[in-house]
């Protein structure tokens, strides 16, 4: 009990972490074919969400199960409460056939964030592949509403096929800034697709960015991280400037339970955001 | 020649070459121009180029009856494309279109074979320019073919 309480200090719940508050469906988005992003409202209480860029929630279906999802919202517009996720097990599948109007449980905001203060003054790359994307646009809002705070910001996005983009329009949006670097590539060009073909990696190494001050900060599936993480390093990018973002399977989200431990750490309670010189030597080997 | 012995000299390509090694591959160099949907080669034709790519974008692709044309990488500005010039039959395994008007410098890979047989010095430092490029592209398709974007994530 002792410990509990301990943790949910360290966390900063003022309430029990493990008593979701019932939000409501507002408004749902099929992003695409299998992913699709909900806007959340609380039912009752604050109406103000706040969280931090890479943060997560642990989200209730009731009667079927709770899973973390990272919030893809804007962190500057905490009333806006927003989640992008993809139907791939049995809460998830559950959740993408709720309609707007059902209400589900949220525990959160948990788990530590993207180093969005620590980046001020340096060149800022993102890489993101997949749904990697979602956990990492509450990055860009931020940075685009602290714009003058940093030097060059670069995104860097792979997808599996063009049609499996996220966030398309945004994407051009941003595309369209002349104070960004958008670029994007899938695995497998398809249709009229014109942009780039082949993995996200290999758009590192001609990346406009100074080596010297900048934080990387990629997010997607483990692989795809450690090559990033390869070609950041190939490009002088000292391992303690660049951050991930950790998927396990986090079952209490508060270090309890112990479902989600890598190594000595816990991913929902010391992550899921890594500075990767912290956990390069755990982040390859099998067992973890 | 002047310019295509300057780009050629500042290319990290061919950084760290010696410049007799340099003025000889700029004498088998030409520069050439792609409009948008122009192959630069195609599957089964020989490989007797291979190419600087100085501005634009161009697509390596392959054709799949009942599929049409499968993208499967892309060049951009400031990539070298193309190596089956340096190994026997010496014919293309791919199409190599422009996607958008591709300007290039064109390497007569003909003339360098025969200049890499007789001074092995050329031969081995663009052997290890072209093996690190080949390790490269291995292992961009090795994580293609890993799909790790696909719905796999576990709940």
């Amino acid at each position: 009990m002792a410990e509990i309480q301990k943790n949910k200090k360290a966390i900063g719940f003022k309430d029990d972490p493990m008593m979701p508050r019932q939000f409501m469906i507002q408004r749902f988005r099929r992003d695409t074919v299998d992913t699709f992003s909900m806007e959340l409202k609380p039912v009752s209480g604050p109406k103000k969400f706040d969280f931090k860029p890479g943060q997560f929630n642990m989200i209730y279906v009731f009667g079927v199960g709770e899973v973390p999802i990272s919030i893809s919202g804007d962190p500057t517009r905490p009333e806006k409460l927003v989640h992008t996720t993809r139907a791939v097990g049995n809460v998830t599948k559950a959740m993408d056939s709720l309609k707007s109007g059902r209400t589900l449980g949220v525990r959160g905001p948990l788990g530590t964030s993207w180093p969005v203060e620590e980046a001020e003054g340096n060149d800022v790359v993102l890489v993101a592949g997949g749904i990697g994307m979602a956990p990492l646009r509450p990055v860009m809002y931020y940075l685009l509403a602290h714009r003058e705070n940093y030097g060059k910001i670069v995104l860097l996005y792979g997808a599996r096929t063009p049609s499996d983009i996220l966030y398309q329009k945004e994407l051009e949006k941003w595309r369209s800034r002349l104070d960004l670097e958008v670029h994007i590539t899938v695995d497998r060009g398809t249709g009229s697709w014109r942009g780039n073909v082949g993995v996200v990696t290999n758009l590192i190494g001609r990346a406009p960015f100074d080596h010297l001050n900048c934080t990387a900060m990629v997010c997607g599936p483990e692989i795809m991280m450690r090559f990033s993480a390869l070609g950041l390093q190939k490009r002088g990018v000292e391992p303690a400037d660049i951050y991930v973002s950790m998927e396990r399977n986090m079952k209490c989200g508060i270090g309890l339970c112990g479902h989600c431990q890598m190594g000595p750490l816990f991913v929902c309670k010391d992550g899921p955001v890594f500075r990767y010189s912290d956990i390069k030597e755990i982040f390859t080997r099998r067992e973890y | 020649m002047e310019s295509l012995a300057k780009v050629l000299k500042e290319h990290p390509f061919l950084e760290g070459l010696e410049q007799r090694h340099i003025d000889f591959i700029t004498g088998c160099g030409s520069n050439v121009v792609f409009k948008k949907d122009e192959f630069l080669f195609r599957e089964g034709d020989e490989a007797n180029h291979f190419y600087f790519i100085r501005h634009g974008k161009i697509i390596i692709e392959t054709y799949i009856p009942q599929k049409g044309p499968i993208a499967i990488q892309t060049r951009e500005t400031g990539d070298v494309t193309g190596w089956s010039w340096l190994i026997p039959p010496y014919r293309w395994h791919f199409d190599a279109r422009a996607v958008e008007l591709t300007r290039a410098i064109a390497l007569d890979g003909k003339c360098l074979r025969g200049k890499m047989d007789e001074d092995h010095e050329l031969g081995y430092e663009l052997m290890r320019r072209f093996a690190r490029l080949m390790a490269q592209r291995l292992e961009a398709t090795r994580m293609q073919l890993f799909d790790v974007y696909g719905g796999n994530t576990k709940e």
